[in-house]
Order: C-alpha cells, then structure tokens, then sequence
C-alpha cells in the first residue's frame, strides 16, 4: 500500500483542491482528510458516514470544591496555567498531564475523560474516505490524525485499495508531523509569493528532516513569474522534483462553488481554460503515479536483495 | 487593547490584514503568534534580533539513582518515558513539560532539563513599529509554549495586533485566550465560509466579541455577508479581489504602502472595534 501526502505550510495554496481532484483521478485510493481542525475535503466529496469514533484526548482536570481546601498546590504546580484562582480549571488551557491529581492533599482533583473529536469511515462517489473534526479547541490533533490515518488503512484493506491520498493541515506541528509520518512520498504545493516560498523551505525542511522523498508543484504561478522562478531555482538547488506549474484561475473557484472537483467541471463547463487547467492537473497526477510505483519497486528490490543475503 | 487576527482557513489573509492594519497604525504592538509558519516579517523587511529561546523541561534520568519502579512511565499521559527491563527510555519530543515524572519518583532520580523548542526574536528597536514573533523549530510538535512565552512580552499599556496561526486546535485557542477582540478573516466561498464558522465557534467558546475582515471580496457568493447580517456580526471591511492587491503581497510589499487610501479605512476598523470593545466592558 503506498501513500502520498500533500501539504504546503501555507495555507490557502490550494492542498485541497489539487487532493480532491487526484481523487476523481485515481483508480482505487483512500482518501484521507487530515486537515482535522478545518477540515473541507468533505464539502467536495460529500462523503456518506458509515461509522464515526469519538477520539478520548488527554483527561481534562476535575476539582471537587466539596473536598477542596484551597491550600493552592495545584495552581502552583500547573506548568499550563489551568488552574483557575476560584479552584476551577480552564479547560482549554488544560493538557491533562495529571500533576494536579497527585500533588493535591485532599484526593480533590481528578481526570475527566473528554472526547477531542470523531473519526468517520466514509464512502464517496470516488471512494471509500476517512476523516474526523476536531472539537473547537481541543489538544489532541496529532492524535485525530492518527486515528484518521488508521481508519484510512482499514478501509484500503476492506476495500483492497492500493493508494492513500493525505490532505495535509497547514503548517509544520503536531498534526503535521502525525499526517507526513510513514508516507511514501510528499507533495508541497507552494505559491509565487514571498510567504510560500519561506513555508515552502520549512516544509521541505520537515520532510527531509523525516527523511520523506518530496516533489514539489507551483500553484497560480503566474501570480508572478519571478518569484517562480525563484522557488523553482530553490528546488532545484535543493533536489526536489517541481513537477508542475499551474495557473491562476478562477476555474478552481467555480469548479468550489459547485461543490465539484476540477476534473468534473472541466468535464461540462465547456471552457477551453478549464480543460486546459485540467489536463495540467492530469499530467501532474501521471508524474506522481509513476514516482509512486518506482518506489515501491525499488522497496520490493531491496526486499528481495535482503532475501538473498545469507 | 489586544486585537486577535484569525480565520479557520489558511491563506485567506490573516497576514496581510494584520500587517496592513498594524502599519495604518499609530503606536501599536504587532505579534506574530503564527509559529509553525511565522510569516509577518516578510512584509515588514525588519531586521530581527533575539530575545530568548524557548525551552521545554525535559527528565534526565539518573541511572545510577533509578531503581526501575516505573512509576514516571506509567505516570506520563504523553508516552514519553518506556520502561524498559534494565532501563527507562524517554522521548523528549513528546514530552509536554508538565514536570510530574520529577515529581512522582521516589527515588528522586530524575532532573528537568531545558530542551530548546523554539526563539522569541523582535525587530530591532530603531523601527516605528513594536514587532515579536515567534518561531518553532522544525520538527518540534508543541506550538502552546511558544505563544506562551511569546505574549509574555506584549506591553499592556498599548494596543497589540496578534496574528493567530490558521486553524481551531489549542495553538489558536491560545491566541485567541489572550485577546480582547477577534477579527476573523474570510473569503465567501464554501471553504471560507466553512472553515469561518469552525473559527466563529472558537471565539464564541471564549466570549470574544467577533467582526468580519471580507477579503477577496467579489469571489464567490454572499454567503458570508447574508449570514453575518443575520446574526448581527460586523463587517468591518472589504478587502476587493485586485490584482494589484494579489501582486504587492507576492512580493512582499504591504498593500497600504503603495495604496495610502487604505490606511484610514484601516483606522477606522480600529474606531469600530473600540466602540464595540468598551460597550462589553460597559465603560
């Protein structure tokens, strides 16, 4: 089973309208939505839930005022600043990491159980899905996308899929980290402007930094043309593939409004730019396929390799 | 006066309202609390120096002392100590600092040590502008600390502009806790609007009074607009779908530079927020 993330750092440079299209692209992929905390591949894909999880986060601090004194240890102890002057707990600031419970002399404090988010197993009209939400500010996105990226490995198994197609959250955190972790291969979608050049060299940092092989594509490249030619000197310089350049256009906002992929709206919007836009994303998908398959071949090489060592 | 600059999606120009509101200003502290992806001094041209690092309290276990009672690996609600048959393992990247292994083991056999995590770094005092940031290091998990110690340096005393990272998880939630208004950036469209509401509910979580930066406006519908006029949230200002507006901010050049037209409907925001802000503190 192969599996290819895509994330960009910055937000907004397009990760999941290039994802939703490789879905209606793909033969046989589970599509994986681990943007937890603003989470729109959904509103594309219109996925029908056949099962949701609730996802325990870390416990959430409970003070019973009955048993409290007051004698104050646990708003010292509190390295998080939840406790609260009154005795109560700012839930939001809580990391549920239990020091409360143990350091208060009265036995007041406890841990709640709370549900940080669900996970759903879905289907689409592209195919099976995982995805979750994530509740409004809650602690533990690394570990909904874990439980998104487990449930997305069931499905392929039940569904005998071969491909995993991640869309990435912004940014280079915890959920980051948990989306890219195990991937076969990156793709860091990047923009032509001074920010999407900087978070696309943190980005490309975190895949090395974990060892990921990565290529990367320029969205709305012609925003400005010599900041794309920077990014793509960058690439270059720092071996990373740049496999396409895609224009800025408005398709991809009505092909949005329509709740379609690109892929579907270029298929009856009867625009020439569409279609050319389209077949851009097409050409962009068959290069990441193939890279796809070459690692997997090279995977089973050494695999055979290390059978034959005595 | 601290104002949070927010929205669900990414990309939908918290940046560049945060700048541009930030310069349209008089005397005004600008933080970027963006961490993962720290982005405001590529508009300002700020030379930046550092202020402090950020560490996290990591244990150090003493082997010698340890007598292998597995009491921190079984205490730890982050998985970052294993015990293992002749040893105690730890994760420092998954530690969150809480210090309770310290703490719980009898033998007194573990010391916190300073793992850095991250850099609080500021413009160099010679620009009109205050401005923070704060950066995480690459492959570092935990944003909270950073924003943390980050808002530790806002001056009380004048208005702070904090550019939250994108989002609805703790690291917004921990930028928004500290903030007294919410300005939430959007664009009308399906994700926009989407991914608004999931940031509407956070701030409305926190009790932070809300109003609507409409950026890229002219793209999309109206649902954005039909919804706020429905709910009687403020629409502070309209940033147009321009060209020109797209092309200064790839290049790095604040809009309200090239456009000083914008810098008074940049003040007059301020003057909204200000009637709102002292109504719900009832002065």
């Amino acid at each position: 089973m192969r599996k290819l993330a895509i994330i960009s750092g910055k937000g907004g440079c397009g990760k999941t309208t290039i994802t939703a299209a490789f879905s209606s692209l793909s033969e046989n992929a589970v599509l994986a939505d681990c943007d937890v905390d603003a989470s729109d591949l959904p509103l594309i894909l219109k996925p029908q839930v056949i099962e949701s999880e609730d996802c325990l986060g870390l416990g959430l601090a409970s003070i019973d005022p009955e048993l409290c004194n007051g004698c104050g240890i646990c708003l010292e102890m509190c390295r998080f600043g939840a406790v609260l002057e009154n005795f109560t707990i700012n839930p939001y600031s809580c990391e549920g990491c239990a020091v409360c419970t143990v350091v208060c002399p009265e036995n007041a404090v406890s841990l709640i159980p709370r549900v940080s988010g669900q996970v759903f197993s879905s289907i689409t009209r592209f195919g099976p899905m995982a995805h979750a939400k994530l509740g409004t500010g809650e602690e533990a996105s690394g570990k909904l996308v874990n439980m998104v990226r487990k449930k997305a490995e069931e499905l392929a198994d039940e569904y005998s899929c071969k491909l995993i197609l991640i869309d990435g959250p912004p940014g280079t955190g915890c959920p980051v980290v948990a989306a890219i972790t195990g991937t076969d291969l990156v793709l860091v979608l990047s923009e032509p402007t001074v920010s999407g050049l900087h978070d696309l060299k943190r980005a490309i940092k975190l895949t090395s930094h974990f060892r990921i092989p990565t290529v990367a594509c320029i969205n709305k490249y012609d925003i400005n043309e010599k900041k794309s030619l920077e990014i793509e000197a960058f690439c270059k310089k720092s071996g990373i593939p740049l496999l396409a350049r895609l224009p800025y256009t408005d398709i991809t906002t009505e092909a949005m409004m329509k709740e379609e992929t690109i892929i579907e709206y270029s298929a009856h919007s009867g625009t020439s730019g569409a279609a050319e836009f389209a077949n851009i994303v097409r050409k962009l998908w068959s290069e990441i396929e193939t890279r796809l398959l070459e690692t997997s071949q090279k995977e089973l090489y050494s695999k055979t390799l290390k059978a034959w060592e005595p | 006066m601290k104002i949070a600059i927010a929205s669900g999606k990414g990309g939908t120009g918290k940046t560049t309202v945060a700048v541009n509101f930030a310069l349209a200003l008089e005397d005004v502290q600008l933080f970027d609390c963006d961490v993962e992806e720290p982005n405001c001094h590529l508009f300002l041209g700020f030379d930046l120096e550092p202020v402090e690092e950020v560490a996290c309290l990591v244990p150090e276990i003493n082997p010698d002392l340890c007598t292998l009672c597995r009491e921190c690996a079984s205490f730890c609600k982050y998985n970052a100590l294993a015990a293992l048959p002749n040893k105690i393992l730890s994760f420092p990247s998954l530690c969150h600092g809480c210090g309770g292994c310290s703490y719980i083991c009898p033998a007194e056999a573990i010391e916190e040590k300073p793992r850095l995590i991250g850099m609080i770094e500021k413009a160099s005092s010679k620009n009109s502008l205050t401005f923070y940031r704060g950066i995480l290091n690459i492959g570092e998990v935990m944003a909270t600390p950073v924003i943390r110690a980050l808002q530790r340096h806002i001056d009380e005393s004048r208005p702070v502009i904090l550019d939250s990272p994108p989002g609805t998880a703790c690291p917004v939630l921990t930028v928004m806790g500290y903030a007294d208004y919410c300005v939430l950036v959007t664009e009308s469209t399906p994700f926009g609007f989407h991914d608004f509401l999931l940031a509407l509910e956070a701030a409305r979580a926190l009790k932070l009074p809300v109003g609507v930066v409409l950026n890229r406006d002219g793209v999309g519908d109206s649902r954005v607009e039909d919804f706020c006029r429905a709910k009687g949230i403020p629409i502070l200002l309209r940033i147009p779908d321009e060209r020109m507006i797209a092309r200064l901010y790839s290049e790095g050049i604040p809009f309200i530079k090239e456009m000083p037209e914008w810098k008074e409907k940049f003040r007059n925001m301020l003057k909204t927020i200000n009637t709102v802000i002292c109504k719900s503190e009832g002065v």
